[in-house]
């Protein structure tokens, strides 16, 4: 009985969740689903009124028919957001079918239970059951079925347990029902619980066959925050992350990008332990941070919720950075770094900026004289800082105006710079409080997991061409902000 | 009779916002936020003063102290903290409200700072060192340069964006409306930029500015002098200046300073407000310093620095025998236990506005003091919860949110300068009423409760936010009653301003209205000043600030 209570609620669930992921916009979508849903549950109550034949077997087929319905939900759902434009009635017919079926359920459940008095010690059983059902189904699945299973998975697994009470009814309700059809019956439910576990066996391969078609369509995944629009889109030959509309990676090349941010810091700071990651809520900096047995912690500080919820459960992008952010090691706090970093105490061995480009004024406080002091204030004496500033060949004045206000800011800095494919020549610098930054080109350790660096490159990276030499900038500050506007002129009409 | 006194819904908006916004609120149901209060400078005590409870002075039990100030707002601050900085300490400050700062001051709730009143100061130039002094004490002013002129903390410096103006449908940048400007706009909005860098880099037969901050640093000769003699709007028209946007700018700007429209301010305070500002020509206007809960921190720090002095809630209703021999009685009345109490001073620093003084102090009229002259206009200023910032077409929030199509002066955002640029903030909304003095009696506005502001409130910020009303959690009022002194054509050259600034017997004066213009240097100066004449008086030498005109 638990069982039944407990997968009407995650198939509800199942539906917010992937509506959410694949609509964007989680509050609407949930309270969409869940109207329509306890609607249906009203439905169903009311339409069981009308049946007084076969009870038990009328029950028993729903059951059947819910495992079916509700285990392939998941699949049906993600497959039809592929395929056809009306996505939004497959949904929202979904789960009033499910809600019908699962509000048929106690109802009849209830009166086989009432008619025959023999059962009735079940019957207070039942209601409290349902109660935990619910509560156990809202507790687990956020904590281990998402997680562990996956949605596709959770889907087809409740499914096969409501196929699995369908058949046990069959045996539990024997005295209650006819001889004629019964091995029918069984019939029927075997073969349910066979489609599904087959689902559930074959969940991988369903799961890149359905994304592969999503995929196929340029935007995967959408979604509005509080702080910015996240989307996710994709060509044949990887898939693309936009925060407002601005590219932040492309899975195809995206490694030399991280590589080059995150690893001569880390070869530089020489063992690091303590490491604070600013911005990179997607998780592929700490990814790289992580290949390093020196490190102890990492903290990664981002705006944004909604962009480390994506990195932590998007399939995607959550097998890119190699599930980094729910390491043992990584602790993320979701909160504006301006103000999280004037109120820390204990100083990093490393840091790693992977801020957006400083295209508003809310982005390019973080990049001001002001900040970079505060962000001195923790870090130990020897710590160094990596930080991406933009394209030098696109927005000369932005890249050296980084630079400059670091170097205003106390900071020693050693420009350089990589070719990342998508982004074309891309610009970072490597920043501390001591002069003389050396970064030892000794890959020893991690050569293996690159994919990008060995050691020859290591400094040939500090080698800057003369197309992108030094210019004479302003120092970027809280009262001037003049770095937006550089980025504003240099960018405009290019990206 | 009540009748022909209250105002319905329509009327009350058409009075304060002007038709538009009334119209557009047709018969839309009132939708008020869940919370918010209503307060008033206190009248109660106020009137006390003003009706001179005089008769029933009790002089018998009087606490003896050297000096006593009256009022605490920068002004009287401001002199503590100069008396005490001298190691004078034999002196008390009374404060007729329960907190200091008067129109300084400040607020917090659930953790979030904002202003009351006053909410920036430009950056001092080098001239005014002894506010560079207080600026430095707080760590506000981190070095000074070679020059002289002082070197701002960033974290001070209002952040940009610092302004944008809502028009046309949309936010623009900066507070000059320059979406749609025609070439001549433009054409006579330099003009009038090249004027102001005139005024600027002009000096008197003595070598000072035509315009400086503190005022009694400029310039007194005839050309400043003649400017005082008409109307900012008239000054304008003078110049050949008829660009609508360009009158938008200076309007929006006498109505900021000093809650009076162009055409009853004096065209002296209209050009002081822009030139006193500017170093040097091609300078642009000196930055603004300002903090969350706006000026309200230099008031928490005066304060902090002379807080043992200060006794609030303590209302001075008179001041006898300061042109006698022997020591002033000052009588007073102690809100929190409704009792008299009082002090016998050798000095008394008298820092609350002139309009009070003829009430409070024995003897003022018949010295032949006239401050008729000295008229002051009220604000509205409400402090808005919001849970989130508004959804916006245009140009991002920035500190200070203009709506071109207003009258009232928009909003300050309170944690802007914090860098906090989402999730809930306080909006600091501002509303001169000296401009509806013809339209809404003050009677009328008495009468109106925290339910009508409140609607005035929401009704102004709608122009610009449709769907402001979502996200306003609370709005806090507070209605400043004669707050503002208005540098009227006139008032601030004519001989009476100048005459209160003296000395009357053993009262010495300070407030900013005895410069004219309500200003946070002004008042400070004053106030400074007037704490040095005391320690002259009392012999006390210490290295004073030199304040004196640079001749
Ligand atoms: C809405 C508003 C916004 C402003 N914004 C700015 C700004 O942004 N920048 C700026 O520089 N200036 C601003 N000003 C002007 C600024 O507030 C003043 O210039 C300055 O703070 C005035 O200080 P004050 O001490 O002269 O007078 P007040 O602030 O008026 O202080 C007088 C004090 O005396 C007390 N008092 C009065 N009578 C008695 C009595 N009988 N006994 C005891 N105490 C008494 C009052 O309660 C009050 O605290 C603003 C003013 C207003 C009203």
């Amino acid at each position: 009985m638990l069982a039944v209570a407990t997968c009407g609620l995650i198939y509800e669930l199942i539906a917010g969740t992937l509506a959410s992921y694949l609509l964007g916009d989680s509050v609407t979508q949930f309270s969409l689903v869940i109207g329509v849903y306890l609607s249906a549950l009203g439905v169903g109550a009311w339409f069981s009124q009308y049946l007084h034949q076969g009870l038990a077997r009328t029950f028993i087929e729903v059951e059947l028919a819910l495992a079916l319905v509700g285990g392939l939900s998941a699949p049906l759902l993600f497959v039809s957001f592929a395929f056809v434009q009306w996505f939004q009635l497959v949904l929202f017919g979904s789960v009033f079918v499910i809600g019908t079926l699962v509000g048929l359920e106690l109802p009849l459940l209830m009166r086989i239970l009432k008619e025959h008095l023999d059962f009735s010690d079940l019957v207070s059983r039942v209601l409290t059951f349902d109660y935990i059902g619910a509560l156990l189904a809202s507790l687990l699945f956020p904590i281990l079925l998402v997680p562990y299973l996956g949605l596709m998975r959770t889907s087809l697994v409740f499914g096969v347990m409501n196929a699995l009470v369908g058949l046990w009814g069959t045996y539990l309700l024997r005295p209650l029902l006819t001889n004629r059809g019964l091995s029918g019956l069984r019939g029927r439910a075997f073969l349910v619980v066979g489609v599904l576990v087959i689902g559930i066996i074959k969940a991988d391969a369903l799961t890149t066959w359905t994304e592969e078609i999503i995929l196929g369509k340029s935007v995967v995944h959408a979604r509005q925050t509080r702080f910015q629009r996240i989307l996710v889109t994709n060509d044949r030959r990887g898939f693309q992350l936009y925060l407002n509309g601005h590219l932040q990676f492309n899975s195809t090349d995206e490694y030399r990008y991280h590589e080059a941010l995150v690893h001569p810091v880390m070869l530089a700071a020489q063992q690091p332990k303590r490491i604070l990651v600013l911005g990179g809520g997607d998780g592929l900096a700490v990814r790289e941070i992580l290949k390093h047995d020196s490190v102890e912690t990492v903290t990664l500080v981002d705006i944004d919720p909604g962009m480390t919820e994506i990195a932590t459960q998007f399939p995607l992008l959550r097998e890119l950075n190699e599930q980094s952010l729910t390491h043992e090691k990584v602790t993320v706090v979701n909160t504006d770094a301006f103000v999280w970093v004037g109120k820390q105490h204990e100083p990093f061995d490393a840091v790693v900026i992977d801020f957006p480009d400083p295209g508003s004024y809310s982005v390019g406080k973080l990049y001001t004289t002001f900040f970079y002091r505060r962000l001195r204030q923790i870090m130990k004496p020897d710590a160094l800082v990596s930080i991406q500033c933009t394209s030098p060949l696109v927005a000369g004045q932005s890249y050296w105006c980084i630079l400059r206000t670091m170097e205003e800011s106390g900071f020693h800095v050693r420009p350089y710079c990589t070719s990342v494919p998508t982004f074309g020549v891309w610009g970072f610098a490597l920043a501390g409080l001591r002069a003389g930054i050396d970064v030892p080109p000794d890959l020893t350790r991690i050569e293996q997991e690159l994919s990008y660096l060995n050691e020859e490159m290591i400094s040939s990276l500090f080698e800057l061409p003369r197309d992108i030499y030094p210019v004479e900038t302003e120092v970027n500050q809280l009262n001037n902000q003049v770095l937006v506007r550089y980025y504003d002129e240099e960018w405009r009409g290019k990206d | 009779m009540a009748k022909t006194e209250t105002l319905n819904r329509r009327q009350l908006l058409t009075a304060l916002l002007g038709c538009q916004v009334a119209g557009s609120v047709g018969c839309s149901t009132l939708r008020l936020p869940p919370a918010g209060e209503l307060q008033h400078t206190r009248f109660d005590i106020g009137h006390l003063v003003r009706d001179g409870v005089a008769a029933e002075l009790d002089f018998s039990a009087h606490e003896q102290v050297g000096v006593t100030i009256v009022g605490g707002g920068i002004a009287g601050l401001a002199a503590a903290w100069r008396l005490k900085r001298a190691g004078f300490d034999d002196f008390v400050l009374a404060e007729l409200e329960s907190k200091p700062g008067g129109t300084a001051r400040g607020g917090s709730r659930n953790g979030v700072r904002f202003p009351w009143g006053a909410h920036y100061v430009p950056v001092p130039m080098a001239e005014n060192e002894s506010l560079i002094q207080l600026l430095t004490e707080m760590r506000v002013i981190e070095s000074v340069a070679d020059d002289g002129s002082p070197v701002v903390a960033e974290e001070f410096l209002c952040r940009e964006p610092e302004e944008r103006v809502y028009s046309d449908g949309s936010w623009h940048e900066g507070l000059y409306p320059g979406h749609g400007a025609s070439e001549e706009d433009l054409k006579q909005l330099n003009a009038f930029r090249m004027e102001m860098d005139r005024w600027a880099d002009m000096r008197d037969a003595s070598g000072r500015r035509m315009f400086a901050i503190p005022m009694a640093m400029g310039s007194d000769d005839e050309v400043v002098r003649q400017l005082d003699q008409m109307s900012m709007k008239d000054w304008m028209n003078d110049q050949g200046w008829d660009s609508p946007r360009l009158h938008w700018l200076v309007d929006y700007s006498c109505r900021d300073d000093y809650g009076l429209p162009p055409e009853r301010v004096s065209a002296w305070a209209g050009v002081f407000y822009f030139a006193a500002r500017i170093v040097r020509s091609g300078m642009g206007s000196q930055e603004v310093i300002t903090w969350p809960e706006g000026n309200g921190r230099i008031v928490n720090y005066l304060h902090d620095s002379v807080q043992e002095n200060v006794r609030t809630g303590v209302g001075v209703f008179a001041v006898a025998g300061s042109q006698e021999a022997g020591p002033c009685r000052v009588a007073a009345l102690d809100a929190k236990t409704g009792k008299q109490v009082g002090f016998r001073s050798e000095q008394v620093l008298f820092a609350a506005p002139q309009m009070m003084a003829k009430h409070v102090i024995e003897g003022f009229s018949e010295s032949g003091r006239d401050v008729s002259g000295f008229q002051y206009g009220s604000w509205l200023v409400a402090n808005v919860h919001v849970q989130d910032r508004p959804v916006d077409e245009g140009f991002p929030m920035a500190w200070d949110n203009v709506i071109r199509e207003s009258r009232s002066l928009g909003y300050v955002t309170a944690t802007h300068q914090l860098g906090v640029d989402h999730g809930p903030t306080v909006l600091t909304w501002y509303y001169p009423f000296a401009d509806v003095e013809a339209t809404i009696t003050r009677k009328q506005m008495l009468q109106l409760g925290w339910a009508d502001w409140a609607e005035v409130v929401l009704a102004d910020l709608r122009l610009a936010h449709p769907g402001i009303d979502d996200l306003v959690s609370r709005i806090d009022i507070m209605c400043w009653g004669h707050a503002m002194i208005q540098p009227s054509p006139g008032f601030v050259w004519g001989p009476e301003r100048r005459a209160a600034a003296e000395p009357l017997g053993a009262v010495h004066f300070a407030g900013t209205d005895l410069s004219g213009v309500a200003l946070l240097e002004e008042a400070f100066f004053h106030g400074v000043r007037a704490a040095e004449e005391i320690l002259a008086v009392r012999g006390i030498v210490d290295r004073p600030v030199d304040l004196t005109r640079k001749d």
